[in-house]
């Protein structure tokens, strides 16, 4: 495309702005040189075509990979899409030179910065830092002054926020100190945009990112203590599925091949940190956190957070563990510091910054706080502390009200003020969502990340460019709502094509090293799935024999019965249901649940299905009529589920107690259905065994091995004593059984006791009988029925067993007291 | 004045507590105006981890760490403690408040003064104490222009005495310090909590210092000296009869230190308006209580609990 022929196609649309510097644009109009290749590739024909394929293509890979950002409060829940824009920012070689030089100058000053709070205090002492910068600030803590980290670094890994001023240079907004969020997502941006534009990466030049964070872990475990007869361990922290950056954490911990550990995961007994697994505690060597700092110790921390580890700070001290970032970085999280920090550099390091932050005053010393109110218009007022209630104003869009009111505060609290010019972000070409296809321009911020190495700081060579709702906007945050983009840096000498990726080795992560919660989780997700399952094909079965009113009759008072349809209920109402604790709305939700925190076990195909069942259901309670469409499809994406169970985890020992989880919930709930329907007057008609044929799974079956219509005596012979069909009580307590031997032989150390030959034994003869219209044979059935509860409670005392001896160490919570 | 002190905690759990971190601020910390010669700790279940090590404003925490399961915690601390007279202070000699206000705040350039630089520690918010417009302008009355700092915390000390009511059982430590005010009652930590705030919100120092006191107060011709200000210092608040008990004997207490320079540190019980003397007896100091809880910990397991507390001083 010749440059200044931009009004064609896909570009007919991006309208310059004067007042920003254009990322693709130059003063002229032209494209600039660095984007020409590739919009010349995304803009071939009309542009619109490949355009086109390139966001649907994007659209479904988000959704394959579960890219979810749970936006605290967000009336759509945990399951949004997250806005990735296929279009990348395309950065040449000159000027991410600029960048990275001044990122990794920033986070070096920062780090000693932290050195210097948390031991001699010296800049406050000269006068270089207010006291109020640190002391003021919530986030410094005081348990925590005096530790030396064990490798001298205080942060691993940092993040900064940059934005192009008009001029075309690049100014810092924010530092990210404490455990910073978005590396997954640059990560996964990545991969996604180079399944989107794959030539366009090779012919480029692109740098690559991919195992840019393998540097962590190994450095992490660089600086701890490993005892001789140990293996390094080093878990990810997260405070949970939750947190609206999870699936980033779950993403980065397999990235890094961490273990993704909660904070009721971790012990500390003598100041060591353990891993609560499987096989016992485990030590932990190096915790990279995504908790805030001050969560992470209730006992010397804040006391009010059930997220943290208590004792961790004590095992810190005592150098038994390595965290990071260090407990105690959030302090530097402040805009406050920025207008101090030229002065840090100078008196810590000798240099001059190399890159300068959007001019901010705190208002704390009495001529910052006077050119402020003297200006109030040009700039944005902000808090100086994140524990404040204080969204940030700016300054020309108050009521003469506000105003006044904002003056009042700072005359108040001045040093709880900064106020910062207001930058107007540059824009970039983004795909239209909406309307006709074509590029439109957004205001976009980008965050660039560092993480320290045994050679020092390094910067990743991309990272991740937030893009605002709109061109207007100059606040960019993925909570308000905006979208995404890759950072392309074009290679410049042949030296840069191969950014040293260290990838994480995944022998490392061994088996035993699975959280004891994570295989709780997966015990119960494995019985809700079938629990889900088994009433989803109940309540079905019950829905087609609603025109033999006999059966109808006994089938709804099962369901009714056993609680899952409520009791003044029509059964075609239950999909509605979503009051009853005991529904099937409900145990979808439990299901789910137990799949958040199991997500990092779980293959994409076994998660989208997951998300889909929450969809369908919400889909089929605003759905009027008939049901049974719904049923079917319910039950085909919960078979799915067993099938992706068997085909796609790894087939260890937490899977093993899925399975094992799965076939006790079989078990209880087959053998509870057949004793209720033994209880039935009239249990031998053959109408009402075919239901229950239907509603265990098992017509086909029975008619290919009896070709006869559906008799009592057959189908108990089938659903009780067949050990090689799948539905079966005997098949359920025979594969228990095996499953607990390998548990024990895999684990170690006590074995949990199976249910041996808890089926009820009954010959051929005695199963026939059991169909005669007799009075001794309803007592027949009476007596077999009796054997079945017997089994429904052994099966449930089972599974206390396998929970004591498995489980018992993440049981209790932890709680704080304090005199 | 000597005392011997006893500080007996026992917890007591419905279910097995599985294992306990536990943080205790139990010995008294060294300070000028008070020595102790003997200290003990005595702890049930007797299988623990002990470590003593100061913290970063100077006290002493012994850190204690059980891990079998238990049904009990207690706690005895046992200390023998001579406390001395301090000098008397004038409020009026000390500096007029703004000025220490200002020798406080942040001059580009300025070397702060080593104990301006100690008292900057105490001056912000703190987990139990947030910095409120409303404490400033309950505290304002206080504060006229130029009368001297100790003559504002001890005008302050007052009101607080006055206006709020001494309640054990209308509130816990997890009572937002606005609510104490709003319904002006309390116990000591509040008190304490309160006057703290209302100093900070005017950008001043104050720390919160945990203690015991005894439970009579000594007679002044037997037990103030000519240094001791306790019962000088504030006329207007005498008590007819001095014999009455002090409040907030018989379990931990709590009172309030002011910078106020040129003397440095100053202690104020607001609980019962008075300078601290040698009623007094000191073990640690911070921003707030949760920098110098007697006992703090977190638990696992212990299903429902009951805590009783009991503090016995005894003058020798």
């Amino acid at each position: 495309m010749p440059a200044g022929a931009k009004s064609e196609g896909c570009l007919a649309t991006y309208v310059a702005d004067a007042r920003r510097y254009d990322e693709l644009l130059d003063e002229k109009g032209a494209v600039r040189q660095h984007w020409k290749p590739l919009i010349e590739r995304v803009a071939a024909g009309d542009g619109t075509g490949a355009g086109r394929r390139g966001l649907e293509l994007t659209r479904r890979l988000i959704i394959e990979n579960g890219v979810t950002y749970n936006v605290y409060a967000d009336p759509q829940g945990a399951d949004r899409p997250w806005g990735l824009d296929p279009l990348p920012l395309v950065l040449t070689a000159g000027e991410w030179a600029e960048i990275e030089a001044g990122v990794e100058q920033r986070v070096q000053v920062l780090d000693a910065l932290m050195a210097d709070l948390y031991g001699p205090q010296r800049l406050l002492a000269e006068g270089v830092v207010p006291t109020e910068l640190a002391f003021g600030h919530p986030n410094f803590l005081w348990p925590c002054h005096g530790i030396k980290p064990k490798d001298g670094n205080w942060i691993h890994i940092y993040a900064a926020d940059l934005a192009r001023a008009p001029d075309g240079k690049w100014w810092l907004l924010s530092d990210r100190t404490q455990a910073p969020s978005g590396a997954g997502y640059a990560l996964e941006n990545r991969e996604i945009v180079e399944q989107v534009l794959p030539d366009s990466i090779r012919d480029l030049g692109v740098r690559r990112v991919r195992g840019f964070f393998g540097n962590v872990r190994q450095r992490l475990l660089a600086g701890a203590t490993v005892d001789p007869d140990e293996k390094p361990l080093a878990v990810l922290l997260t405070p949970g599925p939750f947190n609206e950056t999870y699936f980033e954490h779950a993403y980065l911990a397999g990235q890094l091949g961490l273990p993704l550990a909660e904070g009721t995961d971790l012990t500390v007994r003598g100041e060591t940190v353990y891993l609560k697994t499987l096989g016992g505690l485990r030590r932990v060597h190096a915790i990279l956190r995504r908790l805030d700092d001050d969560f992470c110790d209730p006992v010397e921390l804040r006391s009010d957070s059930a997220l943290g580890v208590p004792g961790l700070l004590g095992a810190v001290r005592a150098g038994r563990v390595v965290v990071a970032n260090a407990l105690g970085t959030g302090v530097l999280e402040s805009a406050a510091w920025l207008g101090f920090l030229p002065g840090i550099s100078k008196r810590l390091l000798g240099e001059d910054l190399k890159l300068p932050a959007v001019a901010t005053w705190w208002c704390g010393e009495p001529p910052a706080l006077e050119y402020v109110l003297s200006h109030l218009d040009e700039l944005v007022i902000k808090p100086a502390y994140p524990n404040q209630h204080f969204e940030p104003a700016f300054g020309r869009h108050l009521t003469a009200e506000a105003r006044a009111a904002l003056i009042a505060r700072l005359h108040a609290r001045p040093y709880a003020y900064v106020a910062q010019e207001h930058l107007a972000l540059s824009q970039a070409p983004v795909w239209r969502q909406n309307g006709s296809l074509g590029l439109s321009a957004k205001a976009l911020s980008i965050r660039v990340y560092a993480v320290a190495t045994d050679e020092g700081f390094r910067v990743m060579p991309g990272g991740l460019a937030r893009v605002a709702t709109d061109a207007a906007v100059d606040v960019v945050s993925t909570q308000r709502g905006g979208g995404s983009k890759d950072i392309w840096v074009l290679a410049g000498k042949p030296a840069d094509e191969s950014p040293e990726p260290v990838h994480a080795s995944p022998a490392l992560v061994r088996q035993d090293d699975i959280p004891s919660r994570v295989v709780e989780n997966l015990f119960w997700l494995g019985r809700y799935a079938v629990r889900c399952e088994d009433k989803t094909r109940l309540v079905r079965s019950t829905l087609a024999v609603r025109v033999d009113a006999s059966v109808w009759r006994i089938a709804v008072k099962f369901c009714r019965d056993l609680g899952f349809v409520g009791a003044t209920l029509d059964p075609s109402e239950s999909l509605r249901d979503d009051r009853n604790p005991l529904g099937v709305v409900a145990d979808v939700k439990r299901m789910a649940w137990c799949a958040s925190q199991v997500r990092s076990r779980l293959s994409g195909s076994y998660w989208r299905v997951v998300l889909d069942l929450q969809r369908q259901l919400q889909r089929a309670s605003i759905a009027r009529g008939e049901p049974r469409e719904a049923l079917d499809r319910l039950i085909l994406a919960l078979s799915a589920l067993a099938g992706f169970a068997f085909d796609d985890m790894t087939h260890d020992e937490g899977w093993r107690l899925m399975r094992i989880g799965r076939r006790l919930e079989r078990l209880q709930f087959l053998a509870t259905l057949l004793a209720q329907y033994l209880e039935t007057p009239k249990a031998a008609r053959s109408n009402g065994v075919e239901w229950l044929l239907e509603a265990c799974d098992s017509v086909v079956i029975y008619r290919a091995r009896y070709v006869a219509a559906p008799r009592l005596g057959p189908t108990l012979d089938l659903l009780i004593r067949d050990i090689q069909h799948p539905r079966a009580l005997a098949f359920q307590c025979e594969a228990i059984g095996r499953d607990l031997a390998s548990l024990s032989t895999s684990l170690g150390g006590q074995s949990v006791e199976g249910l041996g030959n808890a089926v009820p034994y009954l010959d051929d003869a005695a199963l026939f009988a059991l169909e005669a219209e007799t009075a001794d044979a309803a007592e027949e059935r009476l007596q077999l029925a009796h054997q079945l509860r017997g089994l429904v409670l052994a099966a449930a005392q089972l599974s206390d067993r396998v929970s004591m001896r498995h489980f018992s160490h993440t049981g209790a919570d932890a709680r704080a007291l304090a005199t | 004045m000597r005392y011997r002190v006893r500080h007996e905690t026992a917890y007591a759990y419905g279910s097995d507590v599985v294992h306990s971190h536990q943080l205790l601020h139990l010995v008294p910390r060294p300070s000028p105006f008070q020595e102790c010669e003997d200290h003990s700790i005595e702890i049930s279940p007797i299988n623990y981890r002990r470590r003593d090590e100061m913290d970063a404003f100077g006290n002493i925490v012994t850190r204690i760490e059980i891990e079998s399961a238990h049904r009990h915690l207690d706690v005895s601390a046992e200390m023998e403690v001579e406390v001395h007279a301090r000098p008397a202070v004038a409020s009026a000699h000390t500096e007029r408040w703004e000025d220490v206000h200002s020798s406080l705040s942040y001059k580009s350039g300025r070397w702060p003064a080593r104990e301006v630089l100690e008292a900057s520690r105490f001056r912000h918010e703190s987990p139990y104490i947030r910095v409120k417009q409303a404490f400033d302008d309950y505290g304002a009355e206080c504060f006229p222009p130029g009368r001297p700092v100790l003559a504002c915390a001890e005008a302050l000390m007052q009101k607080i005495h006055r206006e709020l009511k001494y309640s054990p059982g209308d509130t816990n430590i997890a009572t937002p310090l606005s609510e104490v005010l709003e319904n002006r009652r309390g116990v000591c930590q509040d008190f304490a909590h309160l006057m703290i705030a209302c100093i900070r919100s005017r950008g001043l120092a104050a720390r919160y210092v945990s203690g015991y006191i005894r439970l009579r107060p000594a007679i002044p011709s037997a037990d103030c000296g000519e240094g001791d200000p306790a019962r000088l210092a504030v006329q207007p608040a005498r008590s007819p009869e001095p014999q009455l008990d002090w409040v907030g004997a018989g379990a931990s207490h709590a009172w309030v230190s002011v910078f106020s320079p040129p003397f440095g540190w100053l202690e104020l019980d607001p609980t019962n308006n008075v300078h601290v003397g040698t009623d007094h007896i000191g073990i640690a100091l911070g921003r707030d209580f949760g920098d110098v809880s007697p006992l703090r910990g977190v638990i696992l397991g212990g299903g429902s609990h009951s805590l009783s507390v009991s503090v016995t001083v005894e003058p020798l």
